[in-house]
């Protein structure tokens, strides 16, 4: 029993792709397709036993399969399991000794895994609107409600914010990933990370203003403003503490910029027509706004718990 | 240099009331709404401000000399972002339960406006004691505003305070919800004002 644990615990880490398996993909909320190079034993295919699954990070509890099916053409085996599959996770598949044509092509320990693109796209969209700064962790609320007074203010400091913040996060990642944690100084992050915010926005600002003056006339009254904004610290820390790669930066922090600026004028929208609404005296102005605000993050609260991919 | 003429008693009282951070200059609204559900998170994220504050106040009061005006503001974010790391650490080896329930907040604490604000307007031109009880004055009117905000929601929603049963049910669950601090914050500016109004 403990050299099967062991066995199967080395096996479980090494996970080789096998010659004769061509491919492995999730599909619908239970199954998993195994697509074979050559035609398999039909018998062999249907053997429940010999297909073992768990989750990667908890290889002991095994998924329970319900049924097995499997093309005329014997080359693709679909597996169904009697519960849902946590599709977010990579979940290992060992096969044993697999049976083509009467020979052995080996046992093989398979990774099965969501598709990349689609993940990446998953972290855009998670941090554009299932945890919006804004309105599901409360970051930024001081430059919010002081630029969404007007829809053009609001629209120019969104756009303005997603670029230094893309900037920001990626030049903090790298310098996160390959100086501080290299030579363990990893507890300056807050100043190092502050600084290269301000670093950031001095740049944009003096590039903005060569390259494209008429664009600086417009955009560069934000750019001191947006160093005010907390998600802008906020987002190098959470990259930092979840040790995402270059690209998953990448996308959360323009997800961070383009769930800013959806807030930003969703809100400007409301506080352009309460100027013309009759609000009690004690509530004009903050007050209100505040309430309109509730009212958002309650919408919000509808895409909580949702999955994409 | 306009060197202040209010006494330190004086001070504090405007940080508190006249000048409160939360419910009159209405920055740092991020902490009064994503972590005042209750009134423990209100006293400690309060601490952690106060400490900040008056220490940033102390450090930039005493160097103000040395400091050229044109890199007045990167050296206020410098200060601050020196004394939050050292108030994060302290808060993270001695109670490590209520700085995992603030989160990044502490961190946070660096880009909250009203420390900069403060050093800007009052620490800059005035000597270290007069800072000190800036700093206290406004420290202490955040931690009010927090724990103000604390006690509302935790009452409303839990039916008892600092996590001990009062009344035995729970009037208005509504208030615990995360969400609900925007409507808090937004009834208790109404409330202010309306006394302003009146008045």
């Amino acid at each position: 029993m403990g050299a099967a644990l062991v066995l199967l615990v080395v096996l479980a880490g090494c996970r080789t792709e096998h010659r004769f398996v061509k491919k492995v993909t999730f599909e619908k909320t239970n199954d998993i397709v195994i697509t074979f190079a050559g035609p398999v034993d039909a018998a062999w295919a249907k053997n429940v036993d010999n297909y073992t699954v768990f989750e990667k990070e908890d290889p002991d509890i095994l998924l329970a399969i319900k049924e097995i099916t499997l093309t005329p053409d014997r080359t693709k085996v679909t597996l169904h399991f009697k519960n849902a599959l946590n599709q977010s996770r990579a979940h290992t598949l060992m096969i044993k000794d697999i049976i083509s044509e009467g020979k052995s092509q080996g046992a093989a320990v398979l990774t099965v895994k969501k598709l990349y693109l689609g993940y990446l796209f998953s972290i855009l969209i998670g941090a554009m609107l299932i945890h919006n700064f804004v309105f599901t962790k409360y970051l930024g609320l001081c430059v919010f409600f002081g630029t969404s007074q007007k829809r053009t203010t609001a629209v120019g400091m969104g756009i303005t914010f997603t670029i230094v913040i893309v900037f920001a996060s990626m030049l903090s990642w790298f310098m996160y990933q390959f100086i501080l944690k290299p030579i363990r100084l990893d507890y300056l992050q807050v100043v190092v990370f502050i600084g290269l915010v301000s670093l950031s926005v001095q740049a944009v600002d003096t590039i903005l203003r060569k390259v494209n003056p008429a664009l600086f006339k417009a955009f560069g009254v934000y750019l001191v403003l947006v160093i005010a904004n907390c998600i802008i610290l906020a987002t190098p820390l959470i990259l930092a503490d979840k040790e995402y790669n270059a690209w998953e930066s990448f996308m959360l922090s323009l997800g961070a910029g383009t769930g800013f600026l959806i807030a930003l004028f969703l809100m400007s929208c409301v506080r352009e027509k309460l100027e013309l609404a009759n609000v009690p005296p004690t509530y004009r102005g903050l007050p209100i706004a505040f309430i309109v605000a509730g009212l958002f993050a309650l919408a919000f609260l509808g895409f909580s718990g949702m999955a994409i991919f | 240099m306009a060197v202040t003429k209010k006494t330190n008693k004086q001070l504090v009282l405007d940080g508190l009331l006249s000048e409160n951070p939360i419910f009159r200059l209405a920055l740092s609204m991020c902490p009064a709404v994503g972590i005042s559900s209750s009134v423990m998170n209100g006293i400690l994220l309060g601490i952690a401000v106060l400490f900040v504050q008056v220490f940033s106040s102390c450090t930039i009061s005493l160097l103000k000399d040395y400091i050229h005006p044109r890199i007045r503001i990167p050296t206020y974010t410098l200060v601050i972002a020196t004394w939050v790391t050292v108030i994060d650490l302290v808060l993270a080896a001695y109670v490590p339960v209520a700085y995992k329930a603030m989160g990044i907040f502490v961190k946070l604490i660096v880009a909250f406006a009203i420390i900069t604000m403060r050093l800007e307007v009052f620490a800059c031109k005035n000597p270290v004691v007069p800072s000190f009880w800036d700093g206290v004055g406004m420290g202490t009117g955040f931690m009010f505003g927090m724990v103000t905000l604390g006690t509302v929601r935790e009452f409303l929603g839990t039916g008892g305070l600092l996590g001990h049963d009062l009344i035995g049910t729970r009037p208005l669950l509504f208030f615990i919800l995360p969400l609900a601090g925007f409507f808090c914050v937004g009834f208790i500016m109404a409330i202010f004002n309306s006394v302003e109004i009146v008045y």
